[in-house]
């Protein structure tokens, strides 16, 4: 495998907020190989978007590297950042709010060739038509507004803005789980289409595993800040090696009712990211939880090829069989 | 640019506008209002500065429609030509307070470093009755009408900005100005293609009711005898000047402050109406 396109290293993001500091994003550590889908996983509040975010610098790190084809974004000045932006896009959640309701499809889509000021306003045109048929739109729906759309045509104009300048490597923050499922897969099969075809880099979060197993090469399962586990998906999901992995795992609903299976379920909430546990951050609600849990940091433990768990008791819990 | 497609939101505001009979009676009250007092020269019966002693106080009826006034001049012509001045006043408070509103609303939502000395500024100028700040500043400033204009705009323009304010607070967080930065679009493009082109419409409604204010502040003006140079007929200065008539000839002062609360009432409609029809909750129950 040749170089990963994005390297990225203990990257932290610290929210100032009245009552402290929030680390939403703690020592964070992981590649994202080319022609990849990673998916990141996790519960609301784990950090999972504000990482999204900070890889891009929509939101500023605060300490860390993110190596993108060997240059550290986070070292780069405004304007190298503007003109790297080509290169990386981010699609959102939200089909409605991602879209200014007063701009027409055209002017939404061809925003970031203007703001590069590539082309001419004929060539941008002709841009915008392609995309959007490349999207599964029609170029007649050029000149109309967000609100004349559904949710999914919203969703596929926000990949079209994405897609217009070209950019080797797309965060898609959630970008289904807002939509009904018949939607969802014909978004998720576009995603697939469009990264085949134009060799797309994605990082897919999302909250919703048998998405990410449709979906993805690698996962990540991040829980409070810090990644729990990351591995290929296919060992990932048949053979976890973290106890958070598990849980939700086992929390996918199966569409056969007369299966029976042993479920791992985690009790209370996701501790407050204010006062974390110290030692593992997941030990409050681990069913393996010991004192050693208590102390010291996580350091990873390989379970297999590119297959990392942070569990202090791996070794016991998951390799011996 | 119109697609025979593209229902755009604002066709769509146009006809919830007008689908209210109150708000189409003001709109067209108040644009033959502006329209009588835009060509005065044309339709006035005479010249609003032609005095004549003989025609002193005379009542309304006869050769003066609406009487003459203490120099025998036409009250009706000098309504329209009045009316020139009143409306552009309102017009002129209600433009320039909307350009610094928005300037500085955005500055301040957009910048947090400025948004502390703005806003502190906007609530000490808000913390003074409107009349007594214009005064105020109409001391400071001279009474002529552009003085007036500028200081009525200082008075109002914390209100836009306040609002600006706001609305680009919320704005400013919302995933499709966070997708122009992931574009590498330009914060001026920001601000004014995303923020300020969204937040359009509170900024018509709040204006529309400036200028209303804005006429009323200015015929206070001119009749406490801060405002415009009383030689300048205004509303407020025929108001200010029939009030020593006001046992012998009362029309002086009914004609003028029918004027004005007829055409106030108007924008007051009009705002109203805006506000409703951009306001997607409130237009589903008209």
């Amino acid at each position: 495998m040749s170089e990963p396109l994005l390297k990225i290293r203990n990257l932290t993001k610290t929210f100032n907020a009245p009552s402290g500091a929030v680390q939403a994003v703690s020592d964070v550590s992981f590649d994202i190989p080319r022609g990849s889908i990673t998916g990141l996983v996790g519960e609301s509040g784990s950090g999972k978007t504000t990482l999204g975010r900070a890889l891009l610098r929509l939101i500023e790190p605060t300490s860390g590297e993110t190596v993108f084809d060997g240059q550290d974004l986070n070292t780069l000045s405004v304007a190298e950042m503007r003109e790297a932006r080509k290169r990386m896009q981010i699609i959102f959640q939200d089909p409605v709010s991602s879209l200014n309701p007063r701009l027409r499809v055209c002017d939404i889509i061809a925003e970031g060739l203007k703001a590069h000021r590539i082309g001419t306003a004929r060539s941008r045109r002709d841009t915008v038509a392609s995309l959007l048929e490349e999207v599964g739109l029609s170029a007649d729906h050029m000149s109309r507004f967000p609100h004349e759309f559904s949710g999914g045509q919203r969703q596929r104009i926000g990949i079209a803005r994405a897609l217009a300048l070209e950019p080797e490597f797309i965060v898609a923050d959630e970008s289904v789980s807002a939509l009904d499922v018949s939607i969802q897969a014909q978004v998720l099969n576009l995603l697939l289409d469009l990264r085949k075809r134009r060799n797309l880099t994605m990082l897919f979060i999302a909250h919703d595993l048998s998405v990410v197993e449709y979906l993805c090469d690698q996962i990540a399962v991040m829980y409070l800040g810090k990644i729990a586990e990351i591995g290929p998906s296919r060992p990932l999901y048949e053979a976890p090696a973290h106890p958070y992995t598990e849980a939700l795992l086992s929390a996918i609903p199966l569409p056969d009712p007369k299966r029976n299976r042993s479920r791992t379920i985690l009790r209370g909430d996701i501790p407050s990211p204010l006062a974390p546990p110290s030692g593992c951050v997941f030990r409050t609600r681990c069913p393996h939880a010991e004192d050693a849990c208590a102390q010291g940091d996580t350091a990873a433990i390989t379970v297999g090829a590119a297959h990392q768990s942070y569990c202090k008791r791996t070794e016991e819990l998951y390799v011996r069989a | 640019m119109a697609a025979p497609s593209a229902a755009s939101p604002d066709a769509n505001f146009l006809a919830l506008l007008f689908s209210r009979r109150a708000v189409l009676l003001a709109l067209i009250v108040f644009a033959a209002i502006l329209l009588l007092c835009l060509f005065a020269p044309l339709v006035a019966p005479a010249d609003p500065m032609k005095m004549s002693v003989r025609a002193r106080l005379s009542p309304p009826g006869g050769d003066f429609l609406l009487g003459a006034d203490a120099f025998g001049r036409d009250v009706l012509s000098r309504l329209l030509y009045a009316g020139r001045v009143s409306l552009m006043i309102g017009l002129g408070v209600a433009a320039l307070a909307s350009v610094a509103g928005v300037a500085f609303g955005l500055l301040a939502g957009f910048f947090r470093r400025l948004d502390g000395p703005i806003s502190r500024l906007v609530d000490a100028m808000m913390a003074f009755p409107d009349i007594l700040l214009a005064i105020a500043l109409v001391s400071i400033l001279g009474g002529s009408v552009v003085n007036v204009i500028i200081a009525l705009a200082i008075v109002y323009t914390p209100r836009i900005s306040r609002i600006v304010r706001a609305s680009t607070l919320v704005i400013r967080e919302l995933p499709y100005v966070e997708a122009a930065r992931a574009l590498g679009s330009s914060t001026r493009t920001i601000m004014f293609t995303h923020v300020l082109r969204n937040i359009l419409s509170p900024i018509v409604v709040q204006a529309t009711f400036i200028f209303a204010y804005a006429m009323l502040a200015e015929a206070g003006l001119s009749f406490l005898g801060v405002g415009i140079d009383p030689k300048t007929p205004s509303w407020g200065t025929m108001i200010n000047e029939g009030r020593q008539y006001l046992d012998q000839a009362a029309f002086l002062i009914v004609f003028p402050g029918l004027v004005i609360s007829v055409s106030v009432l108007a924008l007051q409609l009009i705002g109203d109406g805006f506000r409703d029809a951009l306001d997607p909750r409130l237009a589903k129950d008209l």
